[in-house]
């Protein structure tokens, strides 16, 4: 079992105020990711959740008991921290061995699940090696054994793959998915990552200043943003803002458009404008364009597109694509 | 250009002070092999002889050198045991969050900057002496008779006054090291639910390893030469180390080349000790 319940969940250091209020239901065996610029309080919630920061009001409920006034090793949660916090002068077996040996495991018993857990991490050969001696992707998988020896009911991740090089990133990432699969686990993952964040989660949710903004399935967020925050968060190259007068014909302050969802043409179009850079990814182009309408515009154009800086263009946003925000930067809905 | 010019340069211009370097080693330490081989007595001057290694026979069958090697081993190590407990613990104190913890850290740190002979003059003094000494009061106002520490407990004394100078040399350097344990290993420590002794021995203990050699290599080079307190507070003849034997050999029995011996004896322990205190340092770096 592994549900957590957070409600009206607050916490102040001092008169800064961290976090107003944040509500949230986890089911068990989902993967949640909590996304966010630094400084949104996503980290901050996650120590919340581990007790490893006291909340200043709200309850946090663990398979349905209020855990908020709990130490962190009584709630039954396993964290995998950003630096790994690996004990330095304990072999791979004793720190993963570690969490049990406090918990007063009888040594036959820890033994076997030490065993068991280098064998799912591909770390039986490294277990009498000290975790400098090891590599980055190494030391995340003992500390990722460290947290699942002790069978937790949900784990916690602190940003765990920002300090490893890109290509470890990706495989680590699919490790991560695979070990949810394996084991069907509640996962918290934090990151300020929107890609890890859309790959891995069931849902994502998204904080601004400590609030949550949205919580959804990735692909919800992507195509039924809430806010103008959320729509500029997730989505890779950012989505298109355009305010004034062409904002204004859609009966809105600001609309948004995706750079995928933009179609383009050397003859007519909506909005006339002059390719100014182009960055060329082999699959993809990305074209930065300058137009009258709304200024410096980011288009994905499908495979290799042959015009280069300079050149006249034309672009057409797709009809039932263009999200519409008010003043407040909240989304408009679309009339039926 | 910057190679064989540039190098002859170099070592030119550090030759002068490597060579007064070598000169200020050298000249006193062959002077004192030389007189460890006379016979040279200042009550006698300008009849010196050379009598071998007679000296050092005389020396190291002294009954009193075996007295000052136990006395200068017992220092060491009961100061050594002191200031690397109790600066652990001291250190773990002002590692908390407690009221006026600055101030505190200074007040702690404040003892390593007294001179050894100011500080033996303050404890015999102002607290040891066994009539106007503070502790002397402090026995009587509970109605119990003083104790007249330098004569009956000469050694503790001294252990008492060198350990106080010495502690929070150890409190300073651990407190540094418990400062630098990473935040994220004491969360992980939580996490695991490791109960505070446990915490201590397993995570801050090892992480301390490293310092603790360093303290103990340092003291214990600083220890083995304590003089001022034994010669300020006279107690030479009961809890004397080596180094007062050799002064007591030079300036009081005017045997220089006693003296000289006893010098160069020590000067070989002590290379002995720094030895093996090196290596276990090497090994503790390693690691």
């Amino acid at each position: 079992m592994g549900t957590i319940v957070l409600k009206d969940v607050q916490k102040r250091f001092g008169d800064v105020v961290i976090i107003p209020g944040a509500s949230l239901a986890i089911e068990n065996g989902e993967f949640i990711v909590f996304v966010g610029p630094s400084g949104c309080g996503k980290s901050t919630l996650l120590r919340l959740i581990a007790g490893l920061e006291d909340v200043t009001a709200g309850e946090i409920i663990i398979d349905g008991a209020d855990a908020a006034q709990l130490a962190p090793a009584k709630r039954g949660l396993s964290m995998v921290f950003q630096s790994y916090a690996l004990y330095p002068h304990m072999s791979v077996r004793n720190n993963i061995a570690f969490g049990l040996k406090m918990a007063g495991m009888p040594k036959p018993e820890i033994e076997a699940k030490v065993t068991k857990a280098a064998q799912t991490l591909n770390l039986t050969d490294y277990l009498d090696r000290k975790p400098r001696q090891l590599s980055g992707g190494q030391r995340q998988r003992v500390a990722i054994g460290r947290a699942i020896v002790r069978q937790p009911k949900a784990f916690l991740f602190d940003e765990p793959l920002s300090n490893l090089d890109a290509a470890l990133r990706v495989q680590m990432r699919l490790e991560i998915m695979q070990l949810h699969q394996t084991l069907g686990a509640t996962m918290i993952y934090v990151t300020h990552d929107q890609v890890e964040a859309m790959t891995m989660a069931d849902r994502i949710v998204v904080l601004n200043k400590g609030n949550v903004e949205q919580v959804g399935s990735p692909l919800d967020l992507y195509n039924n943003p809430d806010s103008l925050f959320v729509a500029g968060f997730i989505g890779s190259p950012k989505m298109n803002f355009i305010s004034g007068e062409v904002a204004g014909q859609y009966k809105a302050q600001t609309i948004g458009v995706r750079p995928e969802h933009i179609a383009l043409s050397s003859q007519s179009g909506a909005w006339e404008g002059t390719i100014a850079l182009a960055e060329h990814l082999g699959a993809d182009t990305f074209l930065h364009i300058d137009t009258k309408a709304g200024g410096r515009l980011t288009v994905r154009a499908a495979g290799e597109y042959d015009q280069g800086p300079g050149a006249k263009i034309w672009l057409t946003p797709e009809k039932n694509r263009i999200h519409r925000f008010d003043q407040n930067g909240r989304t408009i809905k679309n009339a039926a | 250009m910057a190679t064989q010019q540039t190098r002859l340069l170099g070592k030119l211009a550090v030759a002068p002070s490597v060579v007064v370097l070598f000169l200020w080693m050298i000249v006193p330490l062959a002077l004192t092999i030389w007189f460890s081989l006379l016979r040279y007595n200042l009550l006698d001057p300008g009849n010196e002889s050379f009598v071998g290694f007679l000296n050092y026979e005389y020396f190291l069958t002294d009954p009193a050198f075996f007295a000052a090697l136990g006395n200068s081993l017992k220092l060491v190590f009961a100061v050594l045991a002191i200031s690397i407990i109790g600066g652990t613990l001291l250190a773990l104190l002002l590692d908390q969050a407690i009221v006026g913890r600055n101030i505190v850290r200074l007040m702690v740190i404040a003892p390593f900057f007294v001179m050894p002979t100011v500080s033996a003059l303050v404890w015999k003094n102002m607290f040891m002496h066994p009539v106007s000494g503070l502790f002397a009061w402090l026995m009587k106002s509970v109605g119990l008779e003083p104790v007249d520490w330098f004569a009956q407990y000469p050694l503790t004394a001294v252990i008492i006054m060198v350990a106080w100078q010495w502690l929070p040399f150890a409190t300073l350097i651990l407190l540094t090291a418990i400062q630098s344990l990473d935040e994220e290993q004491k969360e992980a420590a939580e996490m695991d639910g490791a109960p505070p002794l446990a915490y201590f021995f397993y995570i801050v203990l090892p992480h301390l390893a490293r310092p603790i050699t360093v303290v103990i290599l340092i003291e214990t080079i600083f220890l083995l030469n304590v003089f001022a307190e034994i010669y300020v507070t006279g107690t030479g003849g009961p809890a004397g180390n080596l180094p007062y034997l050799v002064y007591f050999q030079g300036l009081l029995n005017f045997d220089v080349g006693g003296a000289s011996a006893g010098g160069i004896v020590a000067v070989v322990l002590a290379n002995i000790v720094a030895f093996f205190l090196i290596r276990m340092i090497g090994r503790n770096l390693e690691g």
